[in-house]
């Protein structure tokens, strides 16, 4: 693939005007800079406009009544699963709506969690998880795509094994070997650690699980707003991201699991809108990816949803990283001419995204947070919902600034001066 | 003063660089952990208590009376409001009764609600250096890290009252 050109200063201004709340202005009167896109995004008005006219003129329950709404509706819904599908490499069948990308581990943890518990039937078995088995993580996930393998290893008696995080915050792909054996069921990893920015390997951890049939889980909640991302051209069985990461609203996401797997997988969740036919003891279940949407789902979020990649495809995945790395290398070779800091990850932007943590030496990241905030600049402190990988490279905490493609080069150069007056203020390494 | 300053007052900044009563007593009658949730800061205080101060109010009934803090140390992670307000909280409740320490528990909440409007000056007399602490009340996301002492204190005392010492365990661990 050739690279894309990144976004002219015109475009970058064009985009700019999209979005209402980059015209709010900071504490100091100064505009307001946004770097916290890897927490949330900020949205276009094209998604608030569509999720409105939704509400305005077609609003109705899907997939039930036959009311002209409700037909306009169900239409409106399953465009929308089509065009986010299509996003990412995948059929619509092959997408299923949840909540985020927690919403979506849990789903998918809760349908393995039945197949374990031999529901399912014949075809479900091929995903029960039996004590002494193996479920491998890593030390890079979300809180999201963690705890919720902490739970099904305690429910099915599986043993948990991670591969661990290198001084470089790159995930340590030579522990391959000795965290995969023949009892591995399944490996649940990060595309983008939304801490370090690193982005995995896919290719090598999908090639090491095949070698022994093991399921992958990919969590893209950081990769699908910032990459070109086709999952079936990756290969993983399942992946997980949200909306409100890539420009839509909150309160919708979505797992992919390939055709195959959907067809053979119990629901987790169950209820209304999911099933066939229901007599007082027992139910069958519609095929995916309706078996696993169970109650009434966020449709005017999926119309918004849709907006969000519409407008991410219309300026081209290709053109938003290319954009994003020329930030990042820009925010890093600020960032290492700053003493008393220290970037938690690479500290070259290739093979990385734009999700650049901090450790300030003698400064809290709450403390820092504070005092950018100040300058009006919004970035995030804390562990963000990571505490293994800070753990791992020796931190608590740290000050995270993450970029979106509304990001500009002044932008980031504000940031930098800024952070670079914190240990000052607060008296650090004085 | 802009309000950051206002937060970061140099008295706030000396307790933060230079805390008081950090590093935990090896005995205590009640101890608590705490954790902020936003941003995985922690707590641990331990508290040990001695008997009412008998005599000690003015003129007053001799015979009951409240135990007293005898002791307060903690340790634990955190920005320099946690710090800062742990440190004071601990000037502030040393060798005051526990209905004392109740009562600046509550008048510390008070101010930490206030949103920059100040509250009543006599309570805010009693709160010593920690009425320094007034600016985090503009500021709601930091509310909670100047209060993650006194929750702990407040845990501690009720642990000691119920002679269950100690918090529940842990996780360790990468
Ligand atoms: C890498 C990663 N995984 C998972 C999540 C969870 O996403 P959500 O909160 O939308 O469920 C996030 C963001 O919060 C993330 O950055």
């Amino acid at each position: 693939m050739t690279a894309s050109p990144a976004l002219s200063d015109q475009e970058l201004a064009a985009i700019r005007s999209d979005f209402p709340v980059l015209g709010r202005r900071g504490e100091d009167g100064r505009p307001l800079v946004y770097l916290d896109s890897g927490a949330t995004s900020q949205r276009p008005r094209v998604v608030m406009d569509a999720m409105r006219d939704f509400a305005e003129n077609h609003n109705a329950a899907v997939h039930r009544g036959a009311h002209t709404l409700a037909g306009e509706a169900t239409e409106a819904f399953e465009d929308a699963r089509a065009a986010v599908a299509r996003f990412v490499g995948a059929s619509p069948g092959e997408l299923v709506f949840a909540s985020g990308t927690t919403g979506a581990m849990n789903l998918l943890t809760a349908a393995l969690g039945a197949a374990s518990e031999g529901r399912g039937q014949g075809l479900g078995r091929r995903f029960a998880i039996l004590p002494g088995e193996r479920i491998v993580v890593t030390q890079a996930e979300h809180h999201s795509n963690l705890v919720p393998w902490q739970e099904l290893a305690a429910r099915t008696g599986a043993e948990l094994a991670w591969l661990r995080v290198g001084a470089d915050g790159r995930l340590r792909l030579d522990d391959l070997p000795a965290v995969i054996n023949s009892r591995t069921r399944l490996l649940a990893f990060t595309h983008a650690s939304n801490v370090t920015g690193a982005i995995t390997d896919v290719g090598a951890v999908v090639a090491a699980a095949r070698q022994i049939g093991a399921l992958t889980v990919l969590d893209a909640a950081q990769s699908a707003p910032h990459l070109a991302v086709d999952l079936a051209a990756l290969g993983v069985d399942f992946a997980a991201f949200s909306a409100h990461k890539m420009l839509g609203p909150n309160g919708i996401g979505a797992l992919y699991g390939r055709a195959e797997l959907l067809e053979a997988l119990p629901p987790g969740f169950t209820g209304g809108s999911m099933v066939e036919i229901v007599t007082m003891r027992e139910a069958t279940f519609l095929p995916p990816p309706n078996r696993f949407e169970a109650g009434t789902q966020a449709v005017t979020e999926a119309i918004g949803w849709a907006a969000a990649v519409g407008y991410l495809a219309h300026l081209g995945m290709g053109r938003v990283e290319a954009h994003e790395r020329a930030l990042t290398a820009r925010l890093l070779s600020g960032l290492a001419e700053l003493p008393g800091v220290r970037v938690l990850g690479p500290a070259e932007a290739a093979g990385r995204l734009g999700a650049v943590s901090v450790d300030l030496d003698g400064v809290h990241p709450h403390d820092a947070g504070q005092y950018l905030d100040a300058q009006g600049i919004a970035v995030r402190v804390g562990h963000h919902c990571a505490q293994p990988v800070h753990r791992a490279l020796g931190v608590h905490s740290s000050t995270r600034a993450s970029l979106g493609l509304y990001n500009t080069a002044a932008e980031v150069d504000r940031f930098v001066a800024a952070l670079g007056q914190v240990r000052d203020y607060f008296g650090a390494g004085l | 003063m802009s309000s950051l300053d206002a937060m970061y007052q140099e008295l706030i900044l000396d307790h933060a660089r230079h805390p008081h009563g950090k590093g935990l007593a090896p005995t205590f009658d009640g101890e608590s952990f705490q954790v902020n949730p936003t941003c995985g800061d922690r707590i641990r205080v331990r508290v040990s208590l001695g008997d009412p101060a008998v005599g000690r109010a003015a003129g007053g009934d001799l015979a009951v009376g409240w135990p007293v803090v005898a002791d307060l140390t903690w340790d634990g992670q955190g920005c320099s409001i946690s710090q800062a307000s742990a440190s004071m909280m601990g000037d502030l409740v040393r060798g005051k009764d526990l209905s004392e320490a109740a009562a600046l528990g509550e008048a510390f909440g008070e101010l930490m609600r206030s949103r920059g409007r100040g509250i009543d000056p006599d309570l805010a007399d009693r709160l010593g250096d920690a009425v320094a602490l007034e600016g985090v009340s503009r500021y709601p996301m930091r509310i909670k890290c100047a209060l993650l002492g006194w929750m702990a204190l407040k845990d501690a005392v009720a642990r000691a009252a119920t002679g269950d010492a100690s918090p529940a365990r842990i996780p360790e661990g990468i």
